[in-house]
């Protein structure tokens, strides 16, 4: 497959300089792309698969044309290795991005639930990478539930919720300012599961939102099912790992610091005990640590 | 005022008389003397708090007034009554994991409903619990929760409409896929009772109260000191409950220098403290249930203890937690503290997403959320159609279904040859000879030799049934509410048979308490 076609170089020079590139050598960058493309084939089970990836490895020329292969359909290449094969992703105007309103078709409409199926993505993740050394480190391998999930949110609103009483702030919103609703409220008040008719999750529950992403992660080659407990049981895979370090994380944070919120932190986990963790209604505009960083 | 931040207002006292600088305010103030419409939001919070509080009943007062809407003649059926029970019925029952069952709570219900009105059908009793319980989850609501709308004024003298949104039952996921109903704090402080005290004093009080009325004789106050107890002692196990979660989530989320240990160590003591007190409590009652001459004080006495046994449950199912915690964080502390330091340092996404984000107005908010889901949700491969595949789908002629579906092939059987050791009848002889009076067991050397009298097999049926006899199903049994039971005992004596060697075993029949132990039942669940 890897074999330079003898006839496909177009000009017959003897090979002093890098060998040519050649239409075979494009349409195998190519034919990697699309292995890329589908993100729940595992490199180690497909002897083309990981060919190819070794290829691109050794070989920079052919590295450099599958690269712009990608570019040029529109995706954005993460990693390139064994363990992860040829991750891509999409960029912000691909064909192959996910719109939020194809994803859930009520989110296009309500604001509420827009935000809703959004914060249980960043739920799930912050579930699977709890600690940032979790985030960095390539070995690890992050195990979340759906009911987990679900419970690690209320318990944030919770904990909101107990703030804004203590300083005897009144948290519930305007009537005619719906907009104006502080987010964690809209989770706290939807209903974590429900009867139906016919045995089935609750699709507007929360569990049933974080079931939905999770079962979408699953598709898109992040997270393995591996049991049935506590609502659905999965790990992560190393593909979603480079996904949330170094696209959804950053896009995020960008978005965040835009809104004049700078979270602080000193590089260690925040997930701290309720009183000790500091504010989390950071000032707008407020770019100083409030307490000194303990490590250099 | 008008200079000073948000935050600082919001911590004034209203004064009596405001400040000279309350000329600035553009609303024509009224003159200092007249009492202001708009007395400030730390007074407003009162009246806030009490409208909250008188918003959660207005979904009962609702149902009572929404029967008549329903098909049928339900105005018999007093649904705020009805709705009441169910809350204190799921609050009794919610467990530490789970909470109170659906059906559980229907079927608990329902006696009550039959006895406002004993001759409708059982059917519709059945319909109104479930319509009452449905309601009070409000399961047509996309929250499936409630929503009361009040005013108050702001700190600038604006008068602001507020949503306030609550529930009254909410339902919750247990173990392996169910719903559970569990009360929100809501319903158990508004409407089980003003409980939003201090849980471990308010229980000691209910308890020396408790003591008090047992002594004297006041079964009927004493029945209620002790129900509120109870609802306490749910209210304790369920702060504790959510404690335990955080840690098991992340060790780091909780405070395991002292927040923690100490509140172990507060829970165990309370334990003790209550496991001692409520046994006493219990030899009281006992005596009192036992001494009682009318037969309403011992039903109340019975029920005392009944509601006391709970408590006593209760307290050993906390403590069985408690005892789990330790353990569970050395284990995650290994996982999560010994581990070698990451090379390079990683997004801390609670810390610097998802805790910044939840306070945002969800305006806001939703941009952050909307990035990441962008970003963070993969890609998918649009499916592309073929206009020659498009044309042979479209003119393909739908496929005619048969309307029972394809005929089922006769299933070919073959007779599996009967390999039992013994037959049909053989098994009813046996099970005849040993159907024994319950007060006159018999030795199994009798037995066999009268077995051997009917059927040279049978001796060997009945010693088997014997030998299983000496270790008797007794959960089986129990579970099954099986009237009698077969045991047999070895007292030493040696078998004398040509045939079996062994001990002679006692062989009788125990007669079980089968409406004591469905009882028992219904009460373990």
């Amino acid at each position: 497959m890897n074999d330079h076609h003898p006839d496909a170089a177009p000009w017959g020079e003897p090979d002093a300089r890098p060998a040519p590139v050649t239409p075979a050598d494009a349409a195998d960058a190519a034919r990697l792309v699309s292995f890329g493309l589908q993100p729940k084939l595992q490199p180690a089970r497909d002897t083309e698969y990981t060919e190819l990836l070794r290829r691109y490895r050794e070989d920079a020329p052919f590295a450099r044309i599958a690269d712009a292969v990608a570019t040029g359909l529109g995706l954005v290449v993460l990693e390139v290795s064994p363990r992860a094969g040829m991750a891509v992703t999409a960029a912000e105007d691909s064909v192959f991005a996910v719109r939020m309103g194809d994803y859930a078709r009520r989110a296009s409409s309500d604001a509420g639930d827009r935000f809703l199926h959004g914060l249980a993505h960043l739920a799930v993740a912050a579930m699977a990478f709890p600690r940032p050394e979790d985030l960095a480190d390539d070995g690890y391998i992050g195990r979340v539930t759906v009911n987990g999930v679900d419970a690690f949110v209320r318990q944030a609103c919770r904990r909101l919720e107990e703030r804004a009483e203590e300083h005897g702030e009144n948290t519930d919103p305007a009537s005619d300012a719906p907009g104006l609703e502080a987010a964690w409220r809209i989770w706290a008040r939807r209903s974590s599961t429900g009867a139906t008719k016919d045995a089935r999750r609750l699709a507007g529950s929360t569990t049933g939102i974080v079931a939905k992403a999770v079962a979408f992660l699953t598709d898109s080659g992040f997270l393995q099912r591996t049991g049935d407990d506590s609502g659905g049981t999965y790990r992560t895979t190393a593909r979603y790992q480079l996904q949330v370090r170094d696209m959804a994380g950053s896009a995020a944070m960008a978005e965040l610091l835009d809104l004049g919120v700078v979270p602080v932190t000193d590089g260690s986990a925040s997930l701290l005990p309720a009183e000790a963790d500091g504010d989390l209604e950071l000032a707008a505009g407020a770019g100083l640590p409030f307490h000194a960083s303990e490590r250099p | 005022m008008a200079g000073s931040g948000p935050v600082s207002s919001a911590s004034f006292r209203p004064l009596s008389v405001g400040p000279p600088n309350l000329a600035d305010v553009t609303a024509p103030a009224p003159a200092n003397a007249v009492p202001s419409p708009a007395p400030g939001p730390a007074a407003d919070e009162g009246l806030a708090r009490r409208l909250r509080a008188l918003a959660c009943t207005a979904p009962l007062h609702d149902l009572d007034t929404r029967k008549a809407n329903l098909a049928g003649e339900y105005s018999v059926y007093a649904m705020a009554e009805v709705a009441l029970s169910a809350i204190d019925l799921v609050t009794l029952n919610m467990d530490f994991d789970t909470g109170a069952d659906h059906d559980q709570i229907v079927a608990r219900l329902v006696p009550r409903i039959a006895a406002q009105a004993p001759r409708r059908p059982a059917a519709e009793h059945e319909r109104v619990a479930r319509w009452v319980l449905e309601n009070l989850i409000n399961v047509g609501s996309v929250d499936r929760g409630f929503r009361a709308v009040y005013g108050t004024f702001g700190p600038d003298g604006s008068y602001v409409r507020r949503d306030y949104d609550f529930k009254l039952i909410e339902e919750v996921p247990g173990y392996g896929g169910g719903v559970y109903l569990r009360t929100t704090d809501e319903a158990v402080n508004v409407l089980v009772g003003a409980l939003d005290t201090d849980v471990t004093s308010a229980q000691i009080a209910a308890e020396v109260k408790l003591e008090v009325l047992i002594r004297r004789g006041r079964l009927a106050d004493a029945q209620l000191a002790a129900e509120q107890a109870r609802y306490r002692t749910v209210q304790y196990s369920e702060t504790l409950r959510r404690a335990l979660d955080a840690t098991r989530r992340n060790v780091r989320a909780v405070d395991w220098l002292e927040a923690v240990p100490d509140m172990i160590a507060e829970a165990l003591d309370h334990v003790a403290d209550r496991y001692r007190h409520e046994n006493a409590i219990l030899t009281n009652i006992r005596k009192a249930r036992d001494e009682a001459e009318d037969q309403e004080h011992k039903r109340r006495a019975a029920e005392l203890v009944d509601i006391v046994k709970d408590c006593i449950r209760r307290h050993t199912q906390l403590q069985s937690r408690l005892l789990e915690a330790g353990p569970l964080f050395r284990a995650e502390q290994d996982r999560q503290a010994f581990a070698p330091p990451a090379a390079r340092a990683g997004l801390d996404l609670y810390g610097q997403l998802v805790a910044p984000v939840l306070p945002l107005p969800v305006e806001q908010a939703l941009r952050v959320t909307d990035a990441f889901f962008a970003r963070g949700a993969g890609l998918r491969t649009p499916s592309a159609v073929r206009v020659g595949d498009l044309v042979d789908l479209l003119l393909t002629p739908p496929l005619e279904r048969e309307h029972l579906g394809a005929v089922m092939p006769e299933p070919d059987l073959v007779a599996t040859p009967d390999d039992s050791r013994f037959s049909e009848e053989q098994l009813a002889a046996a099970m005849e000879l040993l159907d024994l009076e319950h007060d006159a067991p018999r030795r199994l050397s009798g037995l066999l030799a009268e077995a051997r009298k009917r059927d040279p097999e049978l001796p060997y049926l009945v010693a088997l049934l014997a030998v299983h006899a000496a270790s008797p199903p007794v959960g089986t049994a129990y579970r099954q509410g099986e009237p009698k039971l077969l045991f047999a005992v070895d007292d030493g004596m040696e078998l004398d048979d040509r045939e079996f060697g062994g001990a002679d075993l006692i062989v009788g029949t125990a007669l079980l308490d089968a409406v004591g132990m469905a009882a028992d039942r219904a009460e373990a669940t």
